[in-house]
């Protein structure tokens, strides 16, 4: 029984234990409408070409059974959350508590990166997932850029990503040119593609430019598709050149790493090196963001999401200092592209998809916009939550979309929703959410 | 000459079905501003639905084709309505006065939500379903080439027709439509109005959510195939439509519908079928770079 | 005219938006160094006017001239929005203020200071390294802003969020970070607006100081007839976006034109404090 885990007086009697159960009834009610088709019975294409169907009870009487238990939580949730029971759970003692541990989780986080290698040497599943969870934290700070400090919404971000992997992968392959080389290229590229996109657009505001954005990776990603002279079309690009140790191979052979430090071979080498690549390009991307927020152009920029016409009455040209975001959020995302492409020497549309513009936008926005170190921990929660579901395959995505749902319910700021002053005379402090606005564009 | 024609008659057809959905979009964007991302799988919600209802019901014994149909549109709207209410309910009403990426990112979520949870309750394989409704008229026929309009076209004009003038009359003459109208307006203060604004906006998404339900069945009985992923892309280009009808705006939705419609048909038809959603999405941006407000949106007058 | 004595020339200016008529054929001119007020009863067209001369709105048609004292002219109606700002150096306020409200104080200021700093940075790029340059630039730019928030007397609040301010002190504020986008025409539109009387009052000498000390003058939009009368040199009435009135304080006052249309309306308040500026 649920009374005996709660503390009198506020135990659940009478009158509040049957508002739980009829919501509980009429959560039931509707999940059998709703589920009464979709789960109570299952079609499929026949073997001769027709439909054939049949019913499965079972499983929708466990889902409206489920349906009653999720409306009676809620409602008891509701209940308790009313009574500031979630408050007093967390006396002034704790928060004092939290807010040390948030000062110097920062500094902890980088430090475990670091060392990350040299703990987890021998667990190359660990370090190809701090790979990805770093490539993640790296995008995310790209669009941080364009979507916590100039307020701009970028719903085709994973253009850029992709601009960037196929210009390293097209590069490499046919003219040979090295990973560092192509590094640039990929950038420069990714931040042209931003400013081709971002100079008729910007204009335009809120929901309009998040749909227009959202357009333009959809064709980018199906020119991928179809132009299959160049970009191989559905199948991808193959055999991208792997990272070297800056011209030097990690093979076994006499002219590879290993022989050249005078160590015994491993594969893991490699692994180890593309994570401090990652490393230091998220890095990178986190330093320059840190700098740009104390120069003029950052300060507009976050102007610029509070209120751009109060920019135009000051001189601000709103149109390139949005141009310059977008493009340096681009050229951001241009870099994890080419980083993505020799890290997997494969590449196909599918990896493009609006889901990853989705995922990453999801990352910047739980992050808490504008936050950096919101942001890190966001991208390191999803993409260690992702794995932790890897096994239910194609419970991921429907799992996801949950979370991202019941995230936004429970914090629509993310989780470090206050701003950090970028310069101050006396004392910094922090300004709270409410105030921070979002942005109109 | 004919080819066109028959083209043409094709493009209208199609366009009819963006058309409902853009309704949709339209309606709930004029009413809390949000672009409903979700909207496109409740379409194919819908479709499922009519599929799996007309399944049971030739399984029940109900045989008559024409009333069969019937009740397998009653029974898609019915449920996909509540579809469109439980997301309403679940995502997007605790988000009503948060910020504003808050319920766009939580109505990306709910549209991974719906597209997976269909994908996995009845699998990712293409469902066929046979054509229910043969025949049509032949308009024109000069040996090589024969023009005609299906029954199944004439049907999906003619409902979307009926739908679009039902609907415009509730907007225009009910006690509902004014309603929507005020909270259109301003929501504040049509709630201190004493307009049950909870209320009129689930009873928006409910409408949608019907008329996305319309919009797949006809969708099923159009093409006879459907599959899990037809919400996106098909939801992409109904907002498409809304935009380029002027969002907000009722009869544009079902204009733009008609646009987008005919311009996918016309591109796949004399140019490349690989490119017809690359042609979709760059109408999108143009329209909206030299039309931000659509064809019958109102221009907006910026404050200072 | 080199750097004569007129600041702004406005000549038959028009304003139309779709059928209706906001600004009608107005034309008058501000002095250089003068505090210019233009008044007029609610959605009489001030607003408008301030619009179409801050570059928000491009006017139907018309011409505003705006010269600097050196000499240099410029066509406001020709200039795209932010150069008007940046170019011709014409710095504003809006009716509800439109503070950085998630930012600083200081950063507030900080933004108006955009261009000057951007050039600084050498565009961004000498900036991200560190250049000393820029550094030093930087410096002078926190001084400036620290002079300014010393005139408000919002020092100490130098760190708090503009948002957080109180509405006295956000209107102030506003002023400061106008003023620190070193403009040579200040145009207030209701600095007074939500003041009490002892506030007003310390805003009549913040404007008479940025005039005296500062050389910068102002067009001003006010309903406060205390600030219209004690500060301005010269009034222009609007009435239905059309010019009724034009002159020193004092003949605007006792102008029966004036008077009716105050009086024609139902702004009871207005027309009150008018009576009370005669008595």
């Amino acid at each position: 029984m649920a009374d005996t885990t709660v503390p009198p007086p506020s135990s659940i009697s009478g009158p509040r234990l049957g508002r739980a159960v009829r919501s509980a009834l009429i959560t039931a009610v509707v999940g059998a409408g709703l589920f009464s088709l979709m789960i109570g019975v299952r079609t499929e294409a026949g073997p001769a070409g027709g439909l054939v169907f049949w019913t499965r009870w079972t499983e929708l009487g466990w889902m409206v059974a489920a349906s009653f238990v999720a409306g009676f939580v809620r409602e008891i949730v509701i209940q308790r959350s009313g009574e500031g029971v979630l408050e007093a759970l967390m006396p002034a003692a704790f928060k004092r508590f939290i807010n040390v541990v948030a000062r110097l989780l920062g500094p902890a986080l980088l430090a475990f990166a670091v060392l990350m290698p040299i703990i987890f040497y021998d667990q190359r599943y660990i370090l190809d997932l701090g790979i990805l969870a770093l490539t993640y934290v790296m995008l995310g700070w790209g669009l941080n850029i364009v979507v916590g400090l100039a307020g701009l919404l970028d719903l085709g971000y994973v253009a850029f990503y992709a601009v960037g992997a196929y210009s390293y992968a097209l590069f490499s392959t046919t003219f040979g040119l090295s990973f560092w080389l192509c590094l640039p290229i990929a950038g420069i590229l990714a931040a042209f593609w931003g400013v081709l996109l971002g100079f008729p657009v910007l204009r335009l505001k809120g929901d309009y430019l998040a749909i227009v954005t959202l357009a333009f990776g959809e064709i980018i990603r199906l020119v991928i598709v179809n132009w299959q002279s160049l970009t191989g079309g559905p199948n991808g690009i193959t055999g991208i050149p792997r990272p070297s140790f800056f011209g030097v191979p990690f093979s076994a052979g006499p002219e590879g790493f290993a022989e050249l430090f005078g160590i015994a071979f491993s594969p893991t080498h490699r692994i180890v090196f593309l994570f401090y690549v990652i490393l230091a390009l998220a890095l990178l991307t986190n330093w320059v963001t840190i700098r740009l927020r104390r120069l003029p152009i950052g300060r507009a920029w976050e102007a610029l999401r509070e209120d751009e016409i109060a920019c135009r009455s000051l001189g601000i040209n709103t149109t390139t200092t949005k141009l310059t975001a977008f493009a340096t959020g681009a050229m951001f995302g241009g870099f994890a592209g080419a980083f993505f492409a020799t890290r997997q020497g494969f590449i196909s549309p599918e990896s493009f998809s609006f889901q990853e513009s989705a995922l990453v936008l999801a990352i910047v926005v739980l992050g808490g916009m504008g936050s950096q170190l919101g942001v890190a921990l966001a991208a390191v929660t999803m993409i260690g939550g992702f794995e932790l579901f890897r096994g239910l395959d194609q419970y991921r995505m429907l799992v996801f979309g949950m979370a991202m749902v019941a995230i936004m319910v429970w914090r629509p700021r993310g989780l470090i929703g206050s701003r950090t002053p970028s310069i101050y005379l006396k004392t910094p402090t922090q300004i709270s959410a409410s105030l921070v606005k979002e942005g109109h564009g | 000459m004919e080819y066109f024609l028959q083209q043409f008659i094709n493009g209208i057809a199609l366009g009819s079905i963006y058309g409902l959905i853009a309704l949709g979009y339209t309606m709930v964007y004029g009413i809390i501003g949000m672009i409903n991302f979700a909207h496109g799988d409740i379409f194919m919600i819908g479709g499922f639905i009519a599929l799996i209802a007309f399944l049971c019901l030739v399984a029940l014994g109900v045989t008559a084709v024409p009333l069969a149909l019937f009740l397998v549109l009653i029974i898609a709207m019915l449920i996909t309505a509540l579809y469109g209410w439980v997301v309403e309910r679940v995502a997007y009403r605790p988000l009503r006065h948060s910020f504003r990426l808050a319920p766009m990112l939580s109505a990306i979520g709910m549209a991974f939500v719906l597209g997976n949870f269909v994908q996995i309750a009845q699998g990712a394989r293409v469902k066929p379903l046979p054509p229910l409704i043969p025949g049509g008229l032949i308009l024109i026929d000069n040996g090589g080439f024969v023009v005609q309009v299906s029954n199944v076209q004439i049907i999906v004009v003619l409902t979307t027709l009926a739908l679009m003038v039902i609907f415009s009359l509730i907007v225009a003459r009910t006690r509902l439509g004014r309603d929507m109208r005020a909270c259109e307006q301003d929501r504040t203060m049509a709630a201190l109005l004493g307009v049950d604004t909870d209320r009129v906006i689930s009873t928006t998404f409910v409408i949608g959510a019907a008329l996305a339900a319309v919009a797949g069945f006809m969708y099923l009985i159009y093409y006879g195939v459907i599959d899990f992923y037809i919400g996106f892309v098909a939801g992409i280009k109904a907002f498409t439509a809304a935009v380029l009808g002027g969002i907000g705006s009722l009869p544009g939705a079902m204009l733009g519908g008609l646009a987008i419609g005919l311009i996918e048909t016309m591109w796949s038809a004399y140019f490349s079928v690989q490119y017809r959603d690359v042609a979709a999405f760059s109408i999108l941006i143009v329209v909206l770079i030299f039309m931000p407000t659509g064809l019958l949106g109102r221009p907006e007058i910026e404050k200072v | 005219m080199n750097g004569g004595d007129t600041i702004l020339d406005v000549v038959h200016l028009s304003m139309r938006f779709g059928g209706i008529v906001a600004v009608k054929d107005l034309s008058f001119s501000a002095r250089r160094g003068g505090i210019t007020a233009l008044i007029g009863p609610n959605g009489a067209g001030k607003t408008t006017v301030f619009n179409c001369i801050t570059g928000f709105y491009k006017p139907t048609t018309g011409m505003m001239r705006l010269g600097h004292a050196g000499g240099r002219e410029f066509l406001l109606e020709r200039l795209f929005d932010f150069r008007i700002a940046k170019l011709a150096r014409v710095a504003r306020t809006f009716q509800n203020i439109r503070l950085f409200s998630g930012m600083t104080v200081l950063e507030n200021l900080l933004v108006a200071q955009h261009n000057p700093l951007m050039s600084a940075s050498g565009y961004t790029l000498l900036g991200l390294v560190g250049f000393p340059g820029y550094l030093h630039a930087e410096r002078a730019a926190i001084d400036l802003a620290r002079y300014w928030l010393d005139r408000i007397g919002l020092i100490e609040r130098a760190d708090d969020a503009a948002g957080n301010l109180p509405y006295g002190d956000q209107r102030r504020l506003e002023i400061a970070r106008a003023m620190c986008a070193d403009p040579v025409l200040l145009c207030l539109d209701e600095p007074a607006a939500g003041l009490n009387a002892q506030e007003s009052g310390a805003l009549n000498d913040f404007l008479q100081f940025i005039r005296g000390e500062h050389k910068v003058s102002i067009l001003l939009i006010e309903h406060d007839m205390s600030v219209v009368m004690e500060i301005s040199d010269h009034v222009i009435v609007l009435d239905y976006g059309e010019k009724i009135a034009d002159g020193s304080p004092r003949a605007i006052r006792d102008d029966p034109k004036v008077i009716a249309a105050y009086l024609g309306v139902a702004d009871e308040r207005t027309a009150e404090a008018i009576m009370e500026a005669d008595q």
